[in-house]
């Protein structure tokens, strides 16, 4: 197990090592994207471009700017803007890194609750009323873009029915740091949560619901059910039980994107300033040094999703041990 | 195999599509082809049909753009029109209105008329909203299906070869498959927009625009392909070790052969299955791009450029950001229903589940 173990973790520092270079590769070595170029901004004087690449040290060989930027990430840590000269891009990001995981922690409980509830209550009323409507929810759910149900979530608790008692309450865009305020934190998250949750409570609930329905097949089911065990029993110790797996390593590689700055359409449209806003907005200005950190800042965190989903798979089965 | 016997002449009538592929595989001819199967069990499945119909009906609409745009609502929607003025119940009404919020400063570009001219009202430029959608629908579908089949065609070589040459091909594809998984979808897709979109490329002969539909295609095109390619790694591992292959490689068979009869049909259900519910992820990444403004460029419009245009009008004219968004939840759902059937029929594991 352990060595099974040791394994996986050595393949997470080469993945991890592979993204680095490749992230770097795209925004400085594709051909006709000469970043001095970008920086020194539009109709820029060839001379202009030519200082803006010794200042920035983009003459050097590209294996030179590669390691330097490596170091400046993660070893002396003084890594800094392109475009807003003298801004420390790690102080920005751990201060970005807190309001998305608030944005992404709250709704992960949410999907993860509700899915749950979905799925087994479709599972258990399959072919009935419960079951067909929430299908049919989840399947609105899942085609609906984040961003749009963000829109009309904003139209109708910032302004059309934002006057009435339903939802007066209801804070001003934006994001209140959970130490400021905990009462507030949460009231201004309320609305964000639920429509990040919305998409992965469809996909989950619908994940579940085929999981337990196939493990209904299971002989093991059938002599649960021959023992006497009542209905109930049977769905949620063990059918329930191991139709959870998939989704659980689901929730781990999805919720390691989210953390990771995939929230960034909820982010855009709510207001929030995270990791996925950030880099977005990063991206606008074209600041390569924030591109960078945010990309791989952001990819770490899905490599590490999964190589902690695949440890607890090791853990849990047995029979991913050999291998 | 019930399916097989039941051979009752009513149903044959209406297969009147064109013929389906040769049977697949070297498995002893089955008294229906599987392509035909699959065909006949889409027929008889009220859910694919009305789908399909759908979708179908979605295509046909959103290809009138240009007849709407010239002779209902007699606009060009790529061109800004802040001075137009329509006729409404006999009076002429400026597109672009005083605000009547506020301190009165600014213009609020007009309201759905639900008439033939500025159905669903005008956008900041003062531009047909109702012959904008129709326009935009076009290029999402066309985005999204080309990045389909792009997506499809790369997962197949990547996955074909990397199954089915093993050894340390597939260790290096498939370490960087992992790789390009591990960024997140969105973020790699703005990426690879903000280094290529905004400026031409020039291929020898081809030259690519700024504005061209293609970057996104390649854009939306890419970032899936680990998704699928994936399985399709898994799968054409499982037929070369299956025992069919095994016997077929005794009998001297030649390798370009077996991968030709025996896996390329076998992966081609894994591709067709995977089609729909890619092209509704396209659909919608597309969507999130130009909401972001690094998918489609102006003024080229498509149903996630409408959106972003919706925004800043939110509260104010909502109907621009409700149109596009309902179009896209349609079709998405549409195609996804459209999906689970085809799985259902084409998945020989879901049809034993059942």
């Amino acid at each position: 197990m352990l060595a099974a173990m040791l394994s996986r973790l050595a393949r997470m520092v080469v993945v991890m090592l592979g993204i680095s270079i490749l992230t770097f590769l795209i925004f400085f070595a594709t051909p006709g994207a000469d970043p001095a170029a970008r920086i020194a901004g539009r109709n820029a004087a060839p001379e202009t471009v030519a200082a803006v690449r010794h200042d920035f040290g983009l003459d050097q060989p590209i294996w030179v700017q590669y390691g330097a930027m490596m170091r400046k990430m993660f070893i002396t840590g003084d890594l800094t803007s392109f475009v807003n000269r003298g801004e420390k891009i790690v102080p920005t990001l751990r201060a970005a890194a807190p309001v998305t995981l608030s944005l992404v922690a709250g709704a992960a409980v949410l999907w993860m609750a509700l899915g749950a509830l979905t799925g087994i209550l479709a599972a258990a009323t399959r072919g009935r009323w419960p079951d067909k409507m929430l299908m049919g929810l989840s399947m609105m759910a899942v085609a609906m873009p984040v961003f749009w149900v963000g829109e009309m979530v904003n139209l109708i608790t910032q302004s059309r029915l934002h006057n009435t008692w339903a939802f007066s309450w209801v804070p001003p865009l934006g994001y209140v740091p959970f130490t400021e305020s905990p009462l507030r934190w949460a009231l201004a998250l309320v609305f964000p949560w639920l429509t990040l949750a919305f998409l992965y409570i469809g996909l989950y609930g619908r994940m579940l619901r085929t999981g337990i329905i196939e493990t209904y097949q299971e002989d093991y089911i059938r002599t649960a059910r021959a023992k006497g065990l009542t209905a109930r029993r049977v769905l949620l110790k063990h059918a329930t039980r191991s139709a959870i797996i998939p989704v659980v390593i689901m929730f781990g590689m999805d919720f390691g994107v989210l953390v990771g700055g995939a929230a960034v359409l909820t982010e855009v449209v709510f207001g929030l300033n995270g990791v996925g806003r950030l880099t977005y907005q990063a991206l606008k200005v074209l600041d390569l040094p924030m591109i960078m950190a945010s990309v791989l800042y952001a990819s770490f965190f899905v490599v590490l999703a999964n190589a902690i989903v695949d440890l607890l798979c090791i853990l849990i089965d047995p029979r991913m041990r050999r291998k | 195999m019930s399916l097989y016997e039941s051979e009752d002449p009513d149903m044959t009538t209406d297969l009147d599509t064109p013929p389906p592929a040769p049977p697949a595989g070297g498995d002893p001819a089955p008294p229906l082809g599987p392509w035909r199967r699959a065909l006949r069990g889409l027929a008889s499945s009220p859910a694919a049909v009305l789908s399909g119909l759908g979708i179908l009906l979605i295509v046909l609409a959103m290809a009138l753009a240009p007849a709407y745009a010239k002779y209902v609502a007699k606009t060009d929607p790529f061109r800004s029109g802040l001075s137009a003025k329509i006729m409404i119940d006999g009076t002429r009404v400026p597109v672009m209105q005083r605000s009547t919020e506020g301190l009165g400063l600014g213009v609020t570009p007009i309201g759905p008329t639900w008439g033939p001219q500025y159905f669903l009202g005008a956008d900041n430029q003062g531009r047909d909203v109702a012959a904008r959608f129709l326009y935009g629908g076009q290029n999402s579908l066309f985005i999204a299906g080309a990045a389909t089949l792009l997506c499809l065609a790369c997962a197949a070589l990547v996955g074909i070869v990397a199954g089915y040459a093993g050894g340390a091909i597939d260790a290096v594809l498939s370490n960087l498959i992992d790789m390009i998984w591990a960024f997140p979808v969105y973020l790699l897709a703005i990426s690879l927009s903000i280094v290529m979109l905004g400026k031409s490329f020039d291929f020898g002969p081809i030259h690519l625009s700024s504005s061209s539909l293609i970057l996104p295609i390649v854009i939306i095109g890419l970032v899936y392909v680990p998704y699928v390619a994936r399985p399709v790694r898994g799968r054409v591992i499982a037929i070369t070790n299956s025992e069919f292959v095994l016997a077929a490689r005794a009998l001297g068979i030649r390798p370009s052969r077996i991968l030709w009869r025996h896996i390329l049909p076998n992966v081609a259900t894994t591709l067709i299955v995977f089609a729909p519910m890619l092209m509704a992820l396209n659909i919608v990444t597309e969507s999130s791009l130009s909401f972001l403004s690094v998918g489609v460029q102006a003024p080229n419009a498509s149903w996630g450029t409408i959106l972003q245009d919706g925004q800043a009008l939110l509260y104010s004219r909502p109907v621009v950001s409700m149109a596009p968004g309902i179009a896209i939840m349609v079709t998405v759902m549409l195609l996804n229903l459209f999906g689970d059937v085809l799985r259902d029929i084409l998945d020989p594991k879901s049809v034993r589940g059942r």
